[in-house]
């Protein structure tokens, strides 16, 4: 259990650590630390916490479940706006770092590619949760913003889909994010099964 | 160690060579581990002192070849080359080393000998990607023969005048600069003359994706991106890409060997 006052803080700490990955990459770049492909690392970099503070924010209904734990919940909208941050500096290193706003080249690589097309989509779908993510738009939108927002589970399935198809031969990590993305997916399923009975 | 007596060369003078760091610290090996900088961590325990090689198959005179008698085979030179990886980026690199054509005429061809087949060591000990089943090991590349006598293909041994290191594919290693990077065999410990196309270690991967020419063609895709340009190591983060060119670059020396050819359909 965690007091009332306490929890401001417990969010503050949070969005400090939330940009701890923006952050070294800018002590990276800035102590020529990015390696020989500094392009690459940023687009991995960033995607690869898009993903992780997605799979947090999916684990944040089981765990809110835990007796004493129901502050988690508060936590959530900062975690999925934080997806979103770091999602948008991943679609911007890409097309900006990466094709240099050439934009035949970049309509050419989604229209062609389907690892890019998920992960474009994937991107795509963020922008109205983060938009309508306000306690104002949650109010207007009353029982349609729980529709809209599951649309979480199609972000959550084509990133990982986006990144099990952009790697080369070794699935591993990529198959590492897919087994938690299944198992958080998993337990819902579970208890929506479970309280129909 | 510094390899002696390198006989300079003019290929490649024009180009800025990427740095030494760079070359050695971004590596595709995967007998080391699958990303790019564990070869570089996990070659320190790999031996290649003493080392032989086998040239075999259809050859009038198959030899187990040292090193020694390799580096006296043709004089050291230096080759400035251009490194297309199929994965969209780039290097320039200072190769050292032997042109392969040296080693094809010392061990005579028989005429059933229309492919080359090079086989990398495979050793679990001391190489830890190899108990990974990512890929069938060992490593196996191949090239026609006539690609492998034609004068651009070397045996490398060292680059920046100092002999390989581990994670570049120590102690000898093949380079054909007009093919994606893949082809270059790295560590190799076989070299067999055969009359059928080899079946390449990627192909078997993924024929769809990696076929036995794989020639630098920047108007055929790979099916999962794009071959028309190539990022260059070590411009920094605000660099464009830059376009590919056909063959590398090597067109005027190795186009004649695909008059004919459907380059989509070999790719």
């Amino acid at each position: 259990m965690i007091s009332k006052s306490l929890l401001p803080w417990v969010k503050r700490c949070l969005f400090l650590l939330a940009l701890l990955p923006l952050s070294r990459l800018f002590w990276l770049g800035f102590t020529d630390q990015l390696g020989a492909n500094p392009v690459e690392f940023v687009e991995h970099s960033t995607g690869t916490w898009a993903l992780v503070i997605l799979l947090l924010t999916l684990t944040v209904t089981p765990l809110h479940r835990v007796p004493g734990w129901g502050w988690l919940v508060t936590l959530r909208r900062m975690l999925g706006l934080f997806m979103c941050f770091y999602a948008s500096l991943h679609v911007l290193a890409y097309i900006w770092l990466d094709h240099w706003f050439e934009w035949s080249a970049i309509i050419q690589d989604i229209a062609k590619h389907p690892y890019v097309l998920v992960g474009f989509l994937a991107f795509i779908c963020t922008i109205p949760l983060a938009v309508t993510s306000t306690d104002g738009m949650m109010r207007r939108l009353g029982k349609r913003w729980k529709t809209l927002h599951s649309l979480v589970y199609l972000i959550a399935i084509l990133a990982v889909l986006h990144y099990l198809w952009l790697v080369k031969q070794d699935i591993s990590q990529p198959l590492g994010y897919t087994l938690i993305l299944a198992g958080l997916l998993f337990f819902r399923l579970h208890r929506k099964l479970k309280n129909k009975i | 160690p510094a390899l002696q007596h390198i006989q300079k060369t003019t290929y490649g003078r024009e180009e800025k060579l990427t740095s030494y760091r760079d070359i050695t610290s971004y590596n595709n090996f995967y007998e080391f581990g699958t990303s790019k900088e564990q070869p570089a961590e996990n070659a320190g325990r790999f031996k290649t002192a003493p080392w032989t090689i086998a040239v075999e198959g259809e050859v009038l005179k198959p030899r187990q070849l040292g090193m020694e008698e390799l580096m006296k085979l043709a004089p050291l030179e230096e080759r400035i080359y251009r490194m297309r990886c199929v994965e969209g980026w780039s290097m320039v690199i200072p190769w050292v080393g032997i042109p392969l054509a040296s080693l094809i005429k010392l061990v005579q061809p028989t005429a059933n000998a229309k492919f080359i087949e090079f086989i990398s060591a495979a050793d679990d000990a001391t190489m830890p990607g190899v108990r990974a089943p990512i890929l069938d090991w060992p490593y196996r590349e191949a090239l026609r023969l006539d690609e492998a006598r034609h004068p651009l293909t070397i045996l490398a041994l060292g680059l920046y005048g100092e002999m390989l290191p581990g994670q570049n594919g120590a102690p000898v290693r093949l380079v054909v600069p007009w093919k994606y990077g893949f082809k270059g065999g790295k560590s190799i410990v076989r070299i067999r003359f055969v009359e059928k196309m080899p079946q390449t270690t990627w192909m078997r991967a993924a024929s769809t994706e990696y076929g036995f020419y794989a020639n630098v063609n920047p108007t055929v895709d790979h099916p999962r991106w794009s071959q028309a340009s190539e990022r260059r190591i070590g411009t920094g983060l605000f660099t464009k890409r830059i376009a590919t060119q056909m063959f590398n670059g090597y067109a005027e020396q190795v186009g004649q060997l695909y008059t004919g050819m459907d380059l989509r359909k070999h790719f």
